[in-house]
């Protein structure tokens, strides 16, 4: 029954989709759009969460190709997807109902809203690969045109091609994956895929594609270059979409894959998923720390959770591999449990984002600054964000981080010398991402909402619209509940891993008073409701105390700042000093970083001017050159162009011929 | 009455660690004076500047947000938390189980974070010039810390600090991979509580602070739960080391009055010991360059990864 309503639901969200474009010219066609979308995400969303036992539900339509239908599947991980999926798709579209009235061309949006939300839902609900290629497909096209829905900006319309060649080339992969899979058989559908024996080239081959495939969705390094394009290009509550839910759904697809048809892994699959989730952890959180345009940074953070989301599941394949069911069921699970919250805070930032660029029209860090005054509530609920992000207690964030320590913790017990020398550097380059990760966010919230405003623009920004503001809420306070109640987030995930990794973590809401025990109480425990409790109540008392024995009153004054007195906020520091000691520190290694200092002569009455350009290695080292291969052959093929038809039906021939010998051996 | 028990020794335990932090710092400032052949200040000097302060009016910038009056109580809170969670003179307190040392890392981040933000709410320059700096070093030390956790926990089987406690005075055996762990906690106490040679507590030169330019315009009353929980910092980090490499004399988790007694005074001892070392560091010992204090973090770091790969691996053999 759930999917079947999931189906329906999906339906009437492209049907929701075809009819803005009827209804265009009525007045509230936008809010009629995200408020259907929104309902439809939340009918999902509850319908899924419904608790189903071990009941797996099946089902084939006769859609699609002719006798070959689509089928559909949910299970335990499906439905926990489908829940992370709706939840993101719902509370976009409750803060586009207000966002969306700032939208200048409405219906380069709506149409295709509901359908990439209607895309992820069928990529995960897929259970042939027919179906999965085509939702998969259906989800990257329609994100492509959010993506471009500003098309009247350079920069808009070069982010899309490069999102349109990076997704074309994903699903490229993901295509050869499914044709070697099902081999010479032809099998498409899951059941059968699962049944197939897979031999050891095999299998490498097909991890190999499905890495290149879902990790160039979800932003692996060095599949990441669109990624920081794409999400500043589209509207915020597509950035918030994208980056939230679409890479999760992604990292689905890897899952799906990697754990379930591609059968029993062997120790060698975790190394891939280990070193790229690593490498994707720091590169993304280094990148995140220098830039200067907000979405820009946010985007690059999401690399960064996409690295720690993949380091997980490399640990649970690595436990998996070696027959230890449970701490691979506690690295799945804070594989997990990392996409619910990353999903919750990321998309928080995103609005938070969209809200001040809705409030001040600027991207640009280094052009905002004192909006916690004019914006209180977005500054709220901006900071909220940023503490789950940074994973500090009592907030989410620190949860599922802390669970993955847990997990390199159990890894010493791996037998393969070459995993137990790669845990230890991922477990360090996880730790230096997380604490650089929190210094990225101290920079962005303290550059965007304190200090003095640095452009008019923000000294004259407003609060942003209700609409939005409950969105923002909505999640914010989910991520206070479910860092202080992990254990129900953990015992709802448990399903899943049981299935996935043939293992589960004690059920944690026993313990009691939401204590979480991943393996033991003697071993590792934590209690975010008590540590949010302790930190309330102590400065409560300390408040108290004070008020009590010392009631002093307060006074305002200009700022002493060391008796120097300074009238203009533009001495105040800016992102880019504030970046400045990582950026020296590891600026030449990491990325190419460059200063350069215009200072005038002593005399010259003319400005100094400072500038920094970053530059992307990845792009230097990999793309570029494959541009210029590509271009080169391009034009050595070029001949091609202008043969005669004699010449064209030789060629066709030929290439008949070579591929039939191709065939027959 | 047991649980009446556990509850007053929290309680106490809770109670201790805000008496003694002041003391440690007073302590260390006169053992530092009397090196350099002066008298200094009376040991119990940092209480009464902190009462002084409590009685002063709160002098506000004019720009300053709600933050910036509401994260000295947070700063404070986050620190207290943590420090009331590491075991001083007994293990295995009531509440010492709602956070292990990975989350005690946290906090201490936590705490960071919001003097970070502080630093940057009132829009000077040298708030900015300090909270990118200790962003910087924060982003070095803690990992460092990280790695420091992981080598004590792997070999005590656990990050719960009373565990990690109990094993060590249980098992104490020199091993490489603890001498690291303690080389590298002592680098990042260092840094983290802006000692010589990474910031100097007590200059107020504008170029070379780093503390002190965050909290360079609070006043009053605010800026008394700041230094209380800069003393409450420095002091978390003793007992830190204390605990996990010198658990001499702690109270065992089902231990008497007596027990309790006698962990009380080895505890005392541990402090003065660390406050006296410290000191004798300080002095002989000159600031380094800001671009410096990486390499030094980066030193605990490597020295953390190098441990936690020795664990790794000998666990196998």
């Amino acid at each position: 029954m759930p999917l079947y309503l999931a189906l329906l639901c999906v339906g009437a969200l492209i049907g929701v989709g075809v009819a803005s474009i009827r209804y265009k010219d009525r007045a509230d066609v936008t809010r009629l759009v995200y408020g259907l979308t929104g309902g439809l995400c939340a009918a999902i969303f509850l319908a899924v969460i419904v608790p189903r036992g071990a009941h797996v539900l099946q089902t084939t339509l006769p859609l699609g190709l002719p006798w070959i239908g689509m089928r559909f599947r949910i299970d335990a991980l499906s439905a926990f997807f489908l829940a992370v999926v709706n939840l993101g798709g719902a509370a976009a579209s409750v803060y586009a109902i207000g966002y969306g009235a700032h939208e200048k061309s409405p219906m380069r949006v709506l149409p295709f809203f509901p359908a990439f939300i209607a895309g992820m839902n069928g990529v995960v609900m897929a259970d042939d690969a027919f179906t999965f290629l085509v939702a998969w497909e259906f989800m990257s096209l329609s994100s492509w045109a959010l993506v471009i829905s500003h098309h009247d900006h350079a920069e808009n319309r070069a982010a899309a091609y490069i999102y349109l060649l990076m997704a074309s080339f994903g699903t490229f992969c993901l295509l050869m994956a499914f044709g070697v899979l099902g081999g010479a058989t032809g099998a498409h559908d899951f059941d059968t895929i699962r049944a197939i024996p897979k031999d050891a080239w095999k299998s490498g081959l097909v991890l190999a594609l499905v890495i290149l495939g879902a990790g160039s969705k979800a932003g692996l390094v060095p599949l990441h270059i669109w990624l920081p394009l794409a999400h500043p290009a589209a509207p915020s509550h597509v950035s918030a979409l994208m980056s939230g839910v679409m890479t999760k759904v992604a990292i689905y697809g890897f899952i799906r894959m990697a754990f379930d048809l591609l059968g029993p892994p062997a120790f060698w699959w975790s190394i891939h998923p280990l070193a790229f989730g690593a490498a994707s952890a720091l590169i993304g959180v280094l990148f995140a720390t220098v830039q200067s345009d907000l979405k820009k940074l946010l985007a690059y953070s999401t690399i960064e959770n996409v690295g720690i989301i993949f380091v997980a599941l490399g640990l649970a394949l690595a436990f998996k591999a070696n027959g230890q069911a449970l701490p691979a069921a506690l690295a799945f699970t804070a594989a997990l449990f990392h996409v619910f919250n990353h999903a919750l805070f990321k998309s928080t930032l995103f609005f938070g984002a969209g809200a001040v660029l809705g409030a001040t029209g600027e991207k640009n860090i280094e052009k905002l600054g004192g909006l916690i005054r004019s914006m209180p509530k977005t500054a709220f609920v901006f900071l909220g964000g940023c503490m789950a992000i940074a994973a500090l207690p009592p907030l989410n964030g620190f949860v599922s981080e802390w669970l993955v320590f847990q997990a390199i913790l159990l890894s010493p017990s791996l037998p393969q010398w070459i995993l137990k020398l790669l845990t230890p550097a991922v477990g360090v380059t996880l730790a230096l991402s997380a604490a650089l990760g929190a210094g990225a966010y101290v920079r962005a919230f303290g550059v965007v909402f304190l200090g003095r405003p640095r452009s008019d623009a923000a000294e004259q920004a407003q609060e942003t619209d209700q609409w939005s503001l409950r969105a923002m809420f909505a999640l914010i306070a989910l991520c206070l509940l479910a860092g202080i109640t992990p254990s129900f987030m953990i015992d709802t995930i448990s399903p899943a891993a049981a299935e996935y990794v043939g293992g589960r973590m004690p059920a944690q809401s026993q313990i009691g008073w939401f204590t979480i025990a991943p393996i033991a109480e003697s071993r590792s425990s934590y209690n975010g409701l008590l540590v949010f409790a302790f930190i309330g109540l102590s400065a409560f008392a300390m408040a108290q105390t004070i008020k009590k024995f010392f009631p002093r009153p307060l006074r305002r004054a200009p700022p002493w700042d060391c008796g120097y007195v300074d009238p203009t906020p533009a001495s105040q520091y800016t992102a880019s000093s504030f970046a400045q000691p990582v950026r020296r520190a590891l600026g030449a290694v990491a990325f190419s970083a460059r200063e350069k200092l215009d200072m005038p002569l002593p005399g010259e009455t003319r400005a100094a001017h400072f500038s920094v350009e970053i530059g992307d290695r990845f792009i230097d080292y990999i793309y570029a050159p494959l541009t210029k291969a590509v271009l080169f052959c391009a034009g050595r093929l070029n001949v091609v162009n202008f043969l005669s038809i004699q010449e064209y039906i030789a060629l066709v021939f030929a290439a008949l011929v070579f591929l039939l010998i191709l065939v027959a051996l | 009455m047991t649980f009446l028990f556990d509850l007053f020794a929290q309680a106490a335990q809770m109670a201790l660690v805000l008496a003694l932090a002041p003391v440690l710092i007073g302590f260390t400032r006169k053992v530092k004076a009397r090196l350099l052949r002066r008298r200094g200040p009376p040991l119990l000097q940092p209480w009464y500047d902190l009462i002084r302060l409590l009685r002063k009016d709160v002098v506000l910038a004019h720009d300053a947000s709600w933050l910036y009056r509401a994260a000295p109580y947070l700063i404070f809170s986050t620190t207290w938390v943590a420090a009331s969670l590491v075991p001083t003179f007994a293990t295995g307190l009531m509440f010492g189980w709602i956070a292990d040392l990975i989350a005690l890392t946290a906090l201490l981040g936590a705490a960071r974070f919001f003097l970070a933000l502080a630093g940057m709410d009132v829009g000077t320059s040298f708030g900015g010039i300090g909270s990118s700096r200790e962003t910087m070093f924060g982003s070095l030390a803690e990992p460092a810390t990280i790695m420091i956790a992981f080598i004590v926990s792997l070999i005590a089987g656990s990050t719960q600090l009373s565990e990690v406690a109990a094993y060590m005075a249980s098992d104490f055996a020199l091993r490489v991979s603890v001498l690291f762990a303690l080389i590298g906690l002592i680098i990042v106490a260092i840094a983290e509580n802006g000692r010589i040679p990474v910031d100097n507590p007590a200059t107020h030169l504008e170029l070379t602070m780093v503390h002190e330019a965050m909290i360079l315009e609070y006043s009053g009353r605010h800026l008394a739960i700041i230094e209380m929980a800069s003393a409450l910092k420095l002091l978390l980090y003793v007992s830190l080391i204390g605990c996990i490499f010198f658990p001499f004399g702690i109270a065992p988790p089902d231990g008497s009055l007596a027990d309790m007694g006698y962990g009380v005074a080895f505890y005392v001892v541990k402090i003065f010991v660390a406050g006296f070392l410290l000191a004798l560091f300080e002095v002989s010992t000159a600031k380094m360059r800001i671009f410096r204090v990486s390499d030094f973090l980066g030193a605990a770091l490597m020295l953390g990864l190098l441990g936690t790969l020795l664990v790794f691996v000998t666990r196998s053999l």
